[in-house]
C-alpha cells in the first residue's frame, strides 16, 4: 500500500499529465498556424476533379465536423477529447473511408516488433560494452569499439540508415531494398524467414545508433562507480574481477532503466525515420505516405496515437522499476 | 582563449581532429559567399557529371555544381541548427533555473510539465507543424519550431544542476559572507554551468541538424533552397541511387557526418577541459610540479 502511495500513484498522475499536455498541444498547434488544413484539403479535392459547389460545401461541413472545427474553441476542445477517448481518430482522407485507427493497427505490429527487438538488444549491448570499456579502459578491443561508437553516436538516424541502404541493399545487395516481408502471409518458415531478412537492416541501423547512446552513458556511469567505496573495498579484498564487473553492471543498470523510459520517445522517432528509409510497413511508413498524399487526418491521428502510446510504454517501464531495484520495494 | 585552444590542440587528440574538420567547414561556409553561381540557380553546369577536376564533387540532374551547392547547404543547415539551439537553450536555461531556484509548488508544476514534454515524441509534432505550413515554411521558421520543441531535456538537467549547486557548501559560505543572490548565481554557479551548457548546446545542435535533414528529406521545408536535407531530398527525388549518381548523395551525407563528428569531438574535449573538477586536478598538478 505504501508502495502504491509513494511510487505508483505519482507515476500514474504523471502519465495522465503527459497525455493531457500531449493532446492539448496537438489540439492547439493546427489552430495557431496561419494555414487552414480544411481549406487546403478542399482545394486539393477541387483541383483533382470538377466538383459541384454545393457538394463541395457539404464536403466542407463533413471535414469541419471531422476535425472538430465547429463551435467555440472550448466546445471544439471537448469534442476533440471525446473522440480521443472513444479511440475514434476519424477516417483517412487518402484511403477514404478507412478509419485512421485501423491503418495504425495494421502498421503497429511491425513498429512494435522492430522497436522491442532493437530496444532490448541495444540496451543490453550498450551496457555490456560500456561497463567493460569503463572498467578496462586500456583493453585493445574496447579502444577500437570506443572510437567506432563515438563516431556513430552523433550521426543523424536518417543519414545512418541511408548509408546502410546504400552499402548493403544497393552496392552489395545482401539485404532486400524495401518492404517488410515477401510471399503470402502464412505460418510457414519461408514467410517468417522473409520477415527476419527484411528486418535485419532497419534493426541494425536502429541498434547502431541506440547502442552508441547507451554505451556512452554506461561508460560514464561505470567510471564514477569504479571510484566508489564499495568497489574500492571489493578490489582491496581482491575479489575476482568478474565478480566486481558483475557488481558494477548491476549498479549501473538501474539508472539505465529510468533512462530507457525517458528515451523511448527518441527511439520511437528513430523507428519512424528508419521505416521511411527502408520502406518498412510500420506506423512511420504510414506517416510518410500520409505526408506524400497530404492526408492531414492521418498525420493528426498518428501524432495523437504516438503520444498516448509512448506515454503508456514509459509508464509500464516506470512501474516495472521496483522489480529491479529492491530499495524502492522495501522503502 | 587562444592559449586554451593552443593547449587543447597540442595535447588533446580528439580536439585536434575536431578542430581541423571545423576549420574545413568554416572555410566551406566562407567560400559559399564567393560562389560563381547563385544558390537557387539551375542549369548552370553540365548535368549528371561524376566528380572531375572542373567539378570536384560532380554535378546533379538540375545542372548545379555540387561543390558550391554543398557550401550553401552547410551554411543554411548551420543557420537552422544554430538558431534552433539558441531559442531552445534560452527557454531551457530560463525555465530550468527558475524552477531550480524557486522550489516549492512552482518547481513541482514546472517539473511535471517538463517531464511530459520529455516523454512526448517530437518528430510527429514537428511533422504536423511543417505539414500544415508546407510550402510556406522558411528555414528560419523551421529553426523557430525546432527550438520551441527542444527545451525539455536541457531544462530538466539545468534544474537538477542548480538543485545540487544550491546544496553545495560554497553556496552557503557565499551566502553567509553576505553575497547577494544574483552575485552568488553569477560568480559561484555560472562557472559550473558553463561546461554543462556547452555540452548541451552541442547535443541540441546535433539534434537540430538531424531534424533538419529528416524533415527536409521528407519534403517538408524550403525545398528550393539548398540545405543538407533538401539536397538529399532532390537526390532521392531524381532517384540518384538507382540511376548510379552516387556522388549526389555522397556530398551531403559526407558533409553532415563531418559537421556532427567535429562538433561532438570538440564538445567532449572542451567539457573535459572546462569541468571544474578536472580543472582543480590540473591546478593541483601544476602546483605540485
Amino acid at each position: 500500500m505504501d508502495l502504491f502511495k509513494s511510487y505508483i500513484l505519482p507515476r500514474l498522475l504523471q502519465w495522465a499529465i503527459v497525455i493531457f499536455v500531449g493532446v492539448t498541444v496537438t489540439f492547439i498547434i493546427p489552430r495557431l498556424l496561419p494555414s487552414d488544413p480544411v481549406q487546403q484539403t478542399l482545394t486539393r479535392v477541387a483541383s483533382m476533379s470538377f466538383v459541384d459547389p454545393a457538394a463541395l460545401e457539404s464536403y466542407r461541413a463533413t471535414i469541419e465536423d471531422l476535425y472538430g472545427l465547429r463551435g467555440t474553441p472550448l466546445e471544439q476542445y471537448l469534442a476533440f477529447w471525446r473522440r480521443m477517448l472513444r479511440g475514434d481518430l476519424g477516417p483517412s482522407l487518402s484511403a477514404f473511408p478507412t478509419p485512421v485507427i485501423s491503418i495504425i493497427k495494421t502498421g503497429l505490429p511491425w513498429t512494435i516488433g522492430l522497436l522491442t527487438t532493437t530496444i532490448i538488444l541495444s540496451w543490453l549491448l550498450g551496457i555490456a560494452l560500456g561497463t567493460f570499456a569503463g572498467y578496462f579502459p586500456r583493453n585493445r578491443v574496447a579502444q577500437v569499439y570506443d572510437k567506432v561508437l563515438i563516431t556513430v553516436y552523433p550521426i543523424p538516424y536518417y543519414v545512418l540508415a541511408l548509408i546502410l541502404v546504400m552499402l548493403f541493399a544497393y552496392y552489395w545487395p545482401i539485404f532486400p531494398l524495401v518492404g517488410g516481408y515477401s510471399g503470402v502471409q502464412s505460418f510457414s518458415w519461408r514467410y517468417i524467414s522473409s520477415i527476419i531478412e527484411h528486418a535485419v537492416l532497419p534493426a541494425t541501423s536502429l541498434i547502431l545508433g541506440a547502442t552508441a547512446f547507451r554505451y556512452i552513458m554506461a561508460r560514464a556511469l561505470t567510471k564514477t562507480l569504479v571510484t566508489s567505496d564499495f568497489i574500492t573495498y571489493a578490489e582491496t579484498a581482491t575479489l575476482p574481477r568478474r565478480t566486481i564487473l558483475g557488481y558494477i553492471t548491476r549498479n549501473s543498470m538501474l539508472p539505465q532503466i529510468t533512462d530507457l523510459g525517458l528515451s523511448l520517445g527518441a527511439m520511437f522517432e528513430g523507428a519512424l525515420v528508419t521505416e521511411v528509409v527502408f520502406g518498412y510497413p510500420g506506423i512511420g511508413y504510414a506517416l510518410y505516405t500520409a505526408i506524400l498524399q497530404a492526408d492531414f487526418n492521418m498525420i493528426l491521428g498518428i501524432t495523437l496515437f504516438s503520444v498516448v502510446g509512448i506515454a503508456t510504454a514509459a509508464l509500464i517501464i516506470d512501474l516495472a522499476y521496483p522489480l529491479f531495484d529492491p530499495r524502492v520495494r522495501y522503502r | 582563449m587562444f592559449v586554451v585552444v593552443r593547449d587543447l590542440f597540442r595535447y588533446n587528440g580528439s580536439f585536434r581532429v575536431g578542430f581541423m574538420i571545423l576549420l574545413l567547414i568554416v572555410t566551406l561556409v566562407i567560400l559559399s559567399f564567393f560562389s560563381p553561381y547563385g544558390e537557387q540557380q539551375r542549369r548552370v553546369a553540365p548535368r549528371n557529371e561524376p566528380p572531375s577536376l572542373e567539378h570536384p564533387l560532380g554535378t546533379n540532374s538540375l545542372g548545379q555544381d555540387l561543390f558550391w551547392q554543398v557550401t550553401f547547404a552547410i551554411r543554411n543547415s548551420l543557420i537552422v541548427a544554430g538558431t534552433a539551439v539558441v531559442i531552445g537553450r534560452s527557454i531551457a536555461v530560463a525555465l530550468g533555473s527558475f524552477a531550480g531556484y524557486s522550489g516549492g509548488w512552482i518547481d513541482r508544476v514546472l517539473s511535471s510539465i517538463t517531464d511530459s514534454f520529455i516523454v512526448i515524441p517530437r518528430l510527429p509534432l514537428i511533422i504536423l507543424i511543417s505539414f500544415i505550413l508546407k510550402g510556406n515554411l522558411t528555414f528560419i521558421e523551421l529553426a523557430l519550431f525546432l527550438g520551441l520543441l527542444d527545451w525539455a531535456w536541457p531544462s530538466k538537467r539545468y534544474r537538477s544542476q542548480i538543485l545540487t549547486l544550491r546544496e553545495e557548501e560554497f553556496t552557503n559560505t557565499a551566502v553567509y559572507s553576505g553575497m547577494r543572490t544574483p552575485a552568488v548565481i553569477l560568480r559561484e554557479h555560472i562557472p559550473f554551468l558553463i561546461p554543462f551548457l556547452l555540452a548541451d548546446m552541442v547535443s541540441g545542435f546535433l539534434w537540430a541538424v538531424g531534424m533538419e535533414i529528416t524533415l527536409s528529406s521528407f519534403g517538408l521545408s524550403e525545398l528550393d533552397r539548398p540545405s543538407l536535407g533538401t539536397m538529399i531530398y532532390w537526390a532521392n527525388y531524381y532517384q540518384a541511387l538507382l540511376t548510379g549518381k552516387y556522388w549526389w548523395l555522397v556530398a551531403p551525407i559526407l558533409s553532415s557526418i563531418l559537421i556532427v563528428v567535429s562538433f561532438y569531438l570538440i564538445s567532449t574535449s572542451l567539457t573535459e577541459y572546462l569541468d571544474p573538477r578536472t580543472r582543480l586536478k590540473r591546478l593541483e598538478a601544476r602546483a605540485a610540479g
